[in-house]
C-alpha cells in the first residue's frame, strides 16, 4: 500500500501528513502529526476518548478515515486554549477537579466546548446527555458535569459584559 | 462535616489546582500510550482463540522472515523461574504465575492469554507478522464457572495445584487452590436462637476495572544489558522488581520512568507487558513499544473475581446480630489469588457479631488472571451480607441504619483477624447517613431506598521521598508514587503545611526508579498516608535544618528558633525568611539544604463508608434507574477535600455499575462475549444523578494530619446499598449481581 498525501487545517493551522489510506484519523494525528493529546480509549466509537471536531461537528477520531480530512478543518483538545491562556472550560475542570487521572479529560473537554459552542445555557440533564457518548471511569462524573455548567455560567457572564 | 476540634492549617483542607492539571486539560501530559522513543519499533502479541488448550509447537519462522519484523519471542524466551512469592502492596503473587501471564509456555489458560510477539517497523507489519504464527494447539476441555470448576470431573488447570488449607493434603490437583476458615465461637447454636434469620445464596459477576487508558509501555535494552522502561501503571518499583525477577537481571540494571498513568483502580499493579517488551528490544537492540487494544485489555488483563456467596445470618428480636455463616467462593482466572483473606476480613467487620465461621475458597478456571480491582475481594461479600441485613431489619420491622447501628464496630472491638479495630468511625457514618435529608425525604412511587455499610483494612508500607529547597526558597518534592488522582497536589500541601509556605512555592514529581528510593505501588490506598508521612518527614527535617542554619547565622542554640510562617524566629532576632536561608546557602553557611526520608508505617486505619441510595425500576422495561445517592465516609482528614469526594463518588459510581450492568459473559465456546465498551457498559453521565459526599473526618492519631486512605473503602457499599434499593423498589429481594433488566423482570415474574 503506498501513501497518500492530506492536506488539512488543524487547529486553525494548516498542516500536510502521509498515511495508509486506511488510517484512522486518531493514528494519523497521534503518531503521523505527534498530538497525542487525543486519546486512544477502545478505537471503536465507544468512550469518547478521542473526541475531536471535524469542520464544527464532534467526532470520534477513531471511526474517521484520515483521508477524508483532506481539506477539511480539525479541531482538538491542543487547540482549545489561546494563546497559552486557557480556555474557561479548562480552567474550572481544574477549579473542580473534574479529572483524577485525567485520560479522559482532552475527549470530555472537545465535547463540552462542543455543547456551549451551540447551547451556552444547558442544563444538567442536557450536559449529561450531550457527554453520554465520553467515559470516564474515575470520577463518576458529578465535577465534570458541575466544572462544565460552572463554565458555561461564566462564558454567559462573559459575553454579557463584552 | 468538619470535625469542630480541627486543627487551624493554612492548606491542609483547601481545595488548590493539582501541580499537573494545566497539562492534563491541554493535551500535552504524557500517558502510556503517548510516550515514544527515537527509533522505537512497533511490538503486537499473539493470543490464544481457546480458553484451555496445550501449546505443541510454535513455528515462527515465517513471521521472523517477513520484512520490517526485527525480532520474535515466545514462552520459551523466558527463563526458567523457581516459584517465589513476591509482595505487590497489599496482596502477593507468585512470580512464577505472573511470569506464565506474561507469556503461555506449555499451555494457553484462558482465550487471549499470550503465546508469542513480535516487533517490527509498524504497527501494521507487526499485526500481519502474528497471522505468520503458526501455533499447534491440542484443545482442551476448558471450564469457566465458579461452581463447575470446582466439580471434582472439572477439566484441571494446573495439575501442580493442590488445594491449601484443608484438614488432609489431597492427593489429586484440582482447580481448588485455597481455602481459607475464620471461625469464633458456636454458630449452630446462636442460629437456632435467632429470632431473625435471612439465608441465602448471592452471586457476582467478574467484572473489569474499566481504566480508559490501555496498558502500554516502551523497553529498551542496551547491549550491556541496561534497560529502560517507560511505562503507565500504579508503581515504576514494581515494574521494575517485577520485570527484573521474571527475566534474570539485576535490578539496578533496569530503570523505569513512570508515565502519566490513565486509571488503574488495582488492575495496574502487575505487569502485563514490561517483560514481553524486554525481550523483544534485547534481540534487537532497539526500543519496542507495545500496546493493548480495549479487547486485549478486557481479554488478557485483570478482572475482578466473580462470587458465589452463601450466607445465614442470625439477630435476637432486639435486632442484635448473633451468629453468622458464609460460604464464598472467588474465582482467580488462570491463576491462584483472589483475595481470599480480604474478602473474608471484610466480611463481618464493620459489626460487632460473636459466633461466625466465614469459609472462603479460591477458585481457578478458564479466564483471564484476575487482579486487584479497589478493595480487592471486598464489594461482592459485603453485598451478601448487607442484603441479609436488610432483610433481617425488614423481618424485625427496625430502620435499617438503626439495626446497623445496634452492631457497629466501636474503636477497640476485636477486630476480624483477632486484633482491636483501631480509630473506627463507623458509628459516626451512621449517624451521619441517618441524619442526612435524604434518609427522610419522601420516595416517589416505584422507588426504593437502600442503605448499606462497607470497611476496608486499607494499608501502609514503604515509601520514600526527598524534599529539597531551591536557592530562592522555593520547594522541590520528590516521591516515587504515581499520581492517580491529585496525590501530586496533596503531597505538596502537607509540605507547604510543615514548611509554612503558600502552596504555590511548593511542586511535587514522580520520579523515575532511579532518582528515588524505593515505594511501593499507589495500591491499598496508602499514598496519602505512607508516601504522606514521608513527605512530611522530610519536611521536617528541612524545617530542622533551616533552623540550624538561623541558628549559626545568629550564633545561638538551635533550640532557641522556632520555625513559624516559612521563616526562623527568635527572641530579639528579625525573622529570617526560608528566602534568605536559601540564598545564603550556597556560599558560607553549610551548603545545599535538602532531606530524604524512608518510612515503612504499619499503623494505617481503617476506611468506613456507608452509602444511601434510591432507585426507580421501570415498569416496562425493568430498567433501574439510580435517582438519588448518597455517600458518607470517615476519610480521617482530607488533605484535597475535592480530590477525597472524588475518590468517594468514582467509586460509588464503579459499584453502580457493578450492581447493574457491568459483568463477562461467555459464549460456549469459553470465549468472552462482551471484549468492548459497547457490551462491557459502564455507567455513563446519563445514567446517574449528582453523587452528594458526606466526609467524616476522625483523625488517624498515627498520621501527623490524621489521614486515613480514602481510595478503596467507597467501592464497598454500593452493590448492596443499590440491591437494597432494588429489592425494596420491587418488592422481592435481588440476589444476583448484575441486576439487568431481564433478571429483575424474572425476580419480580417469579414474586406473581
Ligand atoms: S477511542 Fe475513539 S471512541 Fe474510544
Ligand atoms: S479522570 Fe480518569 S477516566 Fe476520567
Amino acid at each position: 500500500m503506498s501513501k497518500v498525501l492530506i492536506a488539512t487545517k488543524i487547529n486553525g493551522e494548516a498542516h500536510e501528513f502521509a498515511c495508509e489510506p486506511s488510517a484512522s484519523l486518531l493514528d494519523a494525528l497521534r503518531d503521523d502529526l505527534r498530538l497525542t493529546g487525543t486519546k486512544e480509549g477502545c478505537g471503536s466509537g465507544d468512550c469518547g476518548a478521542c473526541t475531536v471536531t471535524l469542520d464544527g461537528e464532534m467526532v470520534c477520531a477513531c471511526l474517521v478515515l484520515a483521508p477524508e480530512v483532506a481539506g477539511r478543518q480539525v479541531g482538538t483538545v491542543e487547540g482549545i486554549a489561546e494563546d497559552g491562556a486557557l480556555h474557561p472550560l479548562q480552567a474550572k475542570f481544574l477549579e473542580h477537579a473534574a479529572l483524577q487521572c485525567g485520560f479522559c479529560t482532552p475527549g470530555f473537554l472537545v465535547a463540552a466546548k462542543n455543547l456551549l459552542d451551540r447551547n451556552p445555557d444547558p442544563s444538567e440533564h442536557e450536559v449529561r446527555f450531550w457527554l453520554a457518548g465520553n467515559l470516564c471511569r474515575c470520577t463518576g462524573y458529578d465535577k465534570i458535569v458541575r466544572a462544565v455548567l460552572d463554565a458555561a455560567a461564566e462564558l454567559r457572564q462573559e459575553r454579557a459584559g463584552a | 462535616m468538619n470535625d469542630m476540634s480541627a486543627p487551624p492549617y493554612k492548606v491542609v483542607g483547601t481545595r488548590p489546582v493539582r501541580p499537573d492539571g494545566v497539562d492534563k486539560v491541554t493535551g500535552k501530559a504524557v500517558f502510556g500510550p503517548d510516550f515514544a522513543a527515537s527509533g522505537m519499533l512497533h511490538g503486537a502479541v499473539l493470543r490464544s482463540p481457546h480458553p484451555h488448550a496445550r501449546i505443541r509447537a510454535i513455528d515462527t519462522s515465517k513471521a521472523a522472515a517477513l520484512p520490517g519484523v526485527r525480532a520474535v519471542v515466545t514462552g520459551a524466551d523466558f527463563p526458567t523461574l523457581e516459584s517465589l512469592t513476591m509482595a505487590l502492596g497489599e496482596s502477593s503473587g507468585d512470580v512464577l504465575d505472573i511470569a506464565r501471564n506474561c507469556m503461555a509456555l506449555d499451555k494457553a489458560l484462558y482465550e487471549g492469554h499470550a503465546v508469542a510477539a513480535v516487533a517490527a517497523t509498524s504497527t501494521l507489519i507487526a499485526r500481519e507478522a502474528l497471522q505468520l504464527i503458526a501455533v499447534d494447539y491440542e484443545v482442551l476441555p476448558h471450564v469457566i464457572g465458579i461452581e463447575e470448576a470446582m466439580a471434582a470431573d472439572a477439566p484441571v488447570l494446573h495439575d501442580t495445584l493442590f488445594t491449601k488449607g484443608l484438614d488432609a493434603t489431597p492427593d489429586k490437583p484440582s482447580n481448588v487452590a485455597t481455602r481459607f476458615v475464620m471461625a469464633n465461637g458456636d454458630v449452630e447454636s446462636a442460629l437456632a436462637g435467632a429470632a431473625a434469620v435471612a439465608s441465602g445464596r448471592f452471586t457476582t459477576a467478574p467484572v473489569h476495572q474499566g481504566y480508559i487508558e490501555p496498558h502500554a509501555c516502551v523497553a529498551s535494552v542496551n547491549a550491556d544489558g541496561q534497560t529502560q522502561i517507560w511505562a503507565s501503571s500504579q508503581g515504576a518499583f514494581m515494574i521494575r522488581s517485577l520485570t527484573a525477577t521474571i527475566l534474570g537481571m539485576p535490578i539496578s540494571d533496569i530503570r523505569v520512568t513512570p508515565l502519566e498513568i490513565g486509571g488503574g483502580f488495582g488492575g495496574k499493579t502487575t505487569v502485563y507487558l514490561e517483560p514481553v517488551a524486554v525481550l523483544l528490544s534485547r534481540k534487537c537492540g532497539l526500543p519496542v513499544r507495545l500496546v493493548m487494544t480495549r479487547d486485549e485489555v478486557f481479554r488478557a488483563s485483570g478482572p475482578a473475581p466473580g462470587s458465589v456467596v452463601d450466607l445465614r445470618i442470625g439477630a435476637d428480636k432486639d435486632g442484635k446480630l448473633v451468629a453468622a455463616d458464609i460460604e464464598f467462593r472467588n474465582s482467580a482466572g488462570a491463576f491462584p489469588g483472589s483475595s481470599v483473606h480480604a474478602t473474608a476480613m471484610c466480611s463481618l467487620a464493620c459489626y460487632r457479631i460473636a459466633n461466625f465461621r466465614v469459609t472462603g475458597w479460591d477458585v481457578v478456571s478458564n479466564m483471564p488472571s484476575s487482579a486487584a480491582y479497589r478493595a480487592p475481594g471486598a464489594p461482592p461479600v459485603v453485598f451478601a451480607v448487607e442484603s441479609a441485613l436488610d432483610e433481617i431489619a425488614m423481618q424485625l420491622g427496625l430502620d435499617p441504619i438503626d439495626l446497623r447501628l445496634r452492631n457497629a464496630v466501636r474503636p477497640g472491638d476485636p477486630g476480624p483477624m483477632g486484633m482491636p479495630h483501631g480509630p473506627v468511625a463507623l458509628v459516626e457514618c451512621l449517624e451521619a447517613a441517618k441524619a442526612h435529608p435524604h434518609w427522610t425525604a419522601p420516595l416517589a412511587p416505584r422507588h426504593g431506598r437502600g442503605v448499606a455499610a462497607g470497611f476496608w483494612p486499607n494499608y501502609g508500607g514503604q515509601s520514600t521521598a526527598t524534599v529539597s529547597v531551591a536557592e530562592d526558597g522555593t520547594i522541590t518534592v520528590v516521591t516515587g508514587s504515581p499520581d492517580i488522582g491529585g496525590s501530586r497536589a496533596s503531597m505538596a500541601m502537607m509540605a507547604a503545611e510543615v514548611l509554612g509556605l503558600p502552596y504555590e512555592a511548593v511542586r511535587c514529581i514522580v520520579a523515575d526508579t532511579a532518582s528515588i528510593g524505593f515505594s511501593m505501588v499507589t495500591g491499598g490506598s496508602r499514598t496519602t498516608f505512607a508516601t504522606g508521612k514521608a513527605v512530611v518527614e522530610a519536611s521536617e527535617a528541612v524545617v530542622a535544618t533551616l533552623r540550624a542554619r538561623a541558628a549559626a547565622i545568629w550564633g545561638i542554640e538551635d533550640d532557641a528558633v522556632t520555625w513559624q510562617g516559612g521563616a526562623a524566629q527568635a527572641a530579639g532576632q528579625e525573622p529570617l525568611t526560608i528566602k534568605a536561608i536559601a540564598a545564603k546557602a550556597g556560599q558560607s553557611a553549610g551548603g545545599t539544604i535538602a532531606a530524604e526520608a524512608t518510612v515503612n508505617p504499619l499503623d494505617y486505619a481503617a476506611g468506613l463508608a456507608v452509602h444511601i441510595c434510591d432507585t426507580e425500576v421501570d415498569p416496562e422495561t425493568r430498567q433501574v434507574r439510580v435517582a438519588r445517592y448518597t455517600a458518607v465516609q470517615d476519610v480521617g482528614r482530607a488533605i484535597h477535600p475535592s480530590y477525597v469526594e472524588g475518590q468517594m463518588q468514582g467509586g460509588a459510581v464503579q459499584g453502580i455499575g457493578w450492581a447493574l450492568n457491568e459483568g463477562y459473559v461467555h459464549d460456549a465456546g469459553g470465549r468472552v462475549a462482551n471484549a468492548g465498551f459497547l457490551d462491557y457498559r459502564m455507567p455513563v453521565a446519563s445514567d446517574l444523578p449528582m453523587i452528594d459526599t458526606v466526609m467524616i473526618e476522625v483523625p488517624n492519631p498515627a498520621h501527623p494530619f490524621g489521614v486515613k486512605g480514602v481510595g478503596e473503602a467507597p467501592i464497598v457499599p454500593p452493590l448492596g446499598a443499590v440491591a437494597n434499593a432494588v429489592s425494596r423498589a420491587a418488592g422481592v429481594r435481588l440476589r444476583d449481581l448484575p441486576m439487568s433488566p431481564d433478571r429483575v423482570h424474572a425476580a419480580i415474574a417469579a414474586k406473581g
